[in-house]
């Protein structure tokens, strides 16, 4: 294959990826130049994807497991909007929803002569939203230290908890405990230790803002369009999840008089985990997949700059191709890997 | 769906190279009946379709002057719309005979895509459309500017070497197709758009008010824009060459649509040769004698072309500037016919 498209004088092989890329792009996690390489383009396609890939799943998930358990709600406005926000969003194709938000975000914004500011520290305008990026200084060293023994501490304080509730049965706030130690422990010693960072404001100059952090609306309008889209049928996963437990089981719990979200989280999740994660690892995988169509709106992401322009620069197809999909592929088998070990951890064990 | 569309052409182009080895684009082409031309998604005065849904400009006049050079009929050519993106792809698969979609002749095309230009059918440059409010006179003062590009051009590519040679920074918005970029213009996503000069007047004439945008004086770059075929074919390459070089000698002779049947009976012999009364043009290049008549007869010559789509009869109003013959002291020079 490799020798017949050679004989038609089209270059093969992997050196284009060493070659100078010199072209710009948006938004990088990364430091990237248009000096660097179509190697380098192809990691900030990657990172851009898993960036944007992880944020849709974090907030399908929550939406989806709050409309799931809102379609059962007893409230019958609650029922209702839940399943409208379901069949509207189910049924619309989501290259659709990706077109329509990145154009009411565009279109709803405005210029950034005129942006909408809060506290003249955050700006909101159609070039994206600004917010002040942290200079961290040497001393904010004390503080990440803080926060990592936060995060042991409530390891044992859950632990300890757990152990109490075993033996004696009473209840130990953990959440809001937890909480306390992991926000109050590193404000505490960065106070002490002399507010070692300062911010660093966006500030209008010339035509545009410069300085900040900045998310650009593509980013928005593409996570927003994912997670609200995958999250109807992660709903309906939740759903079926929740219906799936037996009623009996729900009654028991009532009749020991247990509150209802105690119900829920403790007696129905648990069992209805085991019905809700394989289809949901499937809406993972398609989100996955779907961001890709981040192309139509010009979000960086793999597609967009690799198999796209990087491509086009150095028209070797084949090899751009193997590797995109390669990358899918990889992302997939890895999300199919961490669900499914989480599955196993759900069953119940059979002895 | 951009995506598949790539990724299916590519595994095409794995299973045409591997099959067709030799191929030889004219007989293919003569056997399908019709030519596949591959044209841009709509660029005004280059390829786009007009109100009754029909392709029109000079792009198209290309694909037109191919298929009258070959059947004699410039209705047997069909359209192929493609991105930036897809354009070299869909050649090197053979979806495609023949690439007239503005597509500027570089060296790495030329030589590591397996791509042949048979000519330069309009010399251009990359320039900046931006609104006027934002009090921008040059590009030179465009530093920090969101720009709006489409993906996988030359125009890329220039942007940086020009923001880079000015010591000034750029935030890029690449879209698919320049639709999408006219529509990130106009919904303020980006201060400028940059693209061929030619383009830009088109993008003029797409925004709601077109006096409150304007083109910044700057031309940054060369961009000869042509017809594209695949390596390996001299035969196909040749007749794409000729047929260029036919519409020009057609102007310079001044052959027209509306003379070239009373031309038949002219004693120039340059004329009687290009008609076909005499000479073996159209055998060489394994065509009918007729070939260069039916080119004129069917789409005119290049001057008439060039007005029609994007010169003075049409309303893009563009400057023939370099793109005059080389006798009216411009830069399109077609070889002899002899």
């Amino acid at each position: 294959m490799f020798i017949n498209i050679e004989k038609r004088g089209i270059n093969t092989g992997f050196d284009f990826l060493g070659s100078e890329a010199g072209f710009g792009i948006l938004q990088s996690l990364i430091a990237y130049d248009e000096a660097d390489s179509h190697g380098k383009v192809f990691i900030v396609g990657l990172l851009n994807t898993i960036l944007v890939s992880v944020i849709g799943i974090i907030f399908a998930s929550l939406i989806g497991l709050l409309v799931g358990v809102g379609r059962l709600s007893k409230n019958w406005m609650v029922s209702k909007l839940s399943m409208v926000y379901v069949e509207t969003f189910r049924n619309i194709p989501i290259l659709l929803q990706i077109l329509f938000w990145y154009n009411v975000v565009l279109a709803a914004l405005p210029s950034p002569k005129q942006s909408i500011s809060f506290f003249d520290s955050i700006f909101f305008n159609n070039r994206g939203l600004y917010i002040p990026k942290p200079i961290l200084e040497s001393g904010f060293i004390a503080v990440i230290i803080a926060f990592i023994l936060g995060i042991i501490a409530v390891v044992y304080l859950s632990n300890w908890a757990k152990k109490r509730h075993d033996e004696t049965g009473e209840e130990f706030p953990l959440l809001g405990t937890s909480l306390a130690i992991l926000i109050g422990a590193p404000v505490l010693v960065y106070f002490l230790s002399g507010t070692p960072a300062t911010l660093e404001y966006a500030q209008l100059k010339g035509f545009n803002f410069r300085g900040g952090w900045t998310l650009i609306p593509e980013l928005l309008a593409l996570s927003f369009a994912l997670s609200i889209y995958t999250a109807t049928y992660i709903a309906e996963a939740v759903r079926a999840g929740i219906e799936a437990v037996p009623k009996g089981q729900k009654e028991a719990a009532h009749a020991l008089g247990l509150k209802d979200y105690i119900i829920l989280k403790k007696v129905v999740l648990p069992q209805a985990l085991r019905v809700i994660i394989p289809p949901v690892i499937n809406q993972y995988l398609n989100l996955v997949k779907n961001s890709s169509l981040a192309t139509a709106i010009g979000y960086p992401e793999l597609v967009t700059i690799f198999s796209g322009t990087s491509l086009n620069q150095v028209g070797q197809a084949i090899e751009i191709i193997l590797m995109t999909m390669a990358v899918y592929l990889t992302l997939s088998i890895l999300i199919s890997v961490l669900m499914n070990y989480a599955n196993k951890k759900m069953q119940i064990k059979e002895r | 769906m951009k995506f598949l569309k790539t990724a299916s052409l590519s595994i095409a182009t794995v299973a045409l190279l591997a099959s067709v080895s030799a191929a030889d684009t004219l007989d293919s082409v003569k056997k399908k009946g019709v030519l596949n031309c591959g044209v841009s998604t709509g660029i005004a005065g280059f390829s786009a379709t007009d109100s009754s849904g029909q392709w029109k400009g000079l792009d198209v006049d290309m694909c037109k002057a191919v298929a009258s050079a070959v059947f004699g009929d410039a209705s047997k050519v069909k359209y192929v719309s493609l991105t930036a993106k897809e354009r070299f792809t869909a050649l090197q698969s053979g979806e495609i005979d023949l690439l007239s979609r503005s597509t500027t002749w570089t060296n790495t095309r030329d030589t590591s895509l397996g791509l042949n230009f048979a000519g330069v059918n309009y010399y251009d440059g990359q320039g900046f459309l931006v609104n006027k409010d934002i009090g921008v006179n040059s590009a030179k003062e465009l530093d920090g500017a969101t720009v709006c590009i489409q993906a996988g051009t030359t125009t890329e590519l220039n942007l940086t070497d020009y923001f880079k040679a000015n010591k000034m920074t750029y935030k890029p918005i690449t879209y698919d197709t320049s639709g999408q970029t006219i529509e990130g213009f106009k919904s303020g996503r980006c201060d400028v758009v940059t693209s061929d000069a030619s383009q830009l007047y088109g993008l003029v004439l797409k925004v709601k008010d077109p006096s409150s945008v304007k083109v910044l004086p700057e031309i940054i770059s060369k961009e000869p824009l042509g017809p594209v075929v695949r390596q390996g074919d001299d035969k196909w390459f040749n007749i794409v060459k000729w047929t260029h070089i036919a519409l020009l000698n057609a102007e310079e002779f001044g052959i027209t649509q509306a003379n070239v049947d009373s031309m038949l009976k002219s004693k120039n012999p340059g004329i009687k040769r290009i008609l076909g009364e005499s000479g073996e043009s159209g055998k060489n290049l394994g065509l009918d004698k007729k070939w260069a008549y039916n080119i004129i007869k069917n789409v005119g010559n290049y001057g008439e072309s060039f007005e029609r789509n994007v010169g003075a009869n049409s309303p893009l109003k563009i400057e023939r500037g370099l793109n005059k013959l080389w006798n009216d002291g411009g830069i399109q020079y077609g070889a002899p016919i002899r």
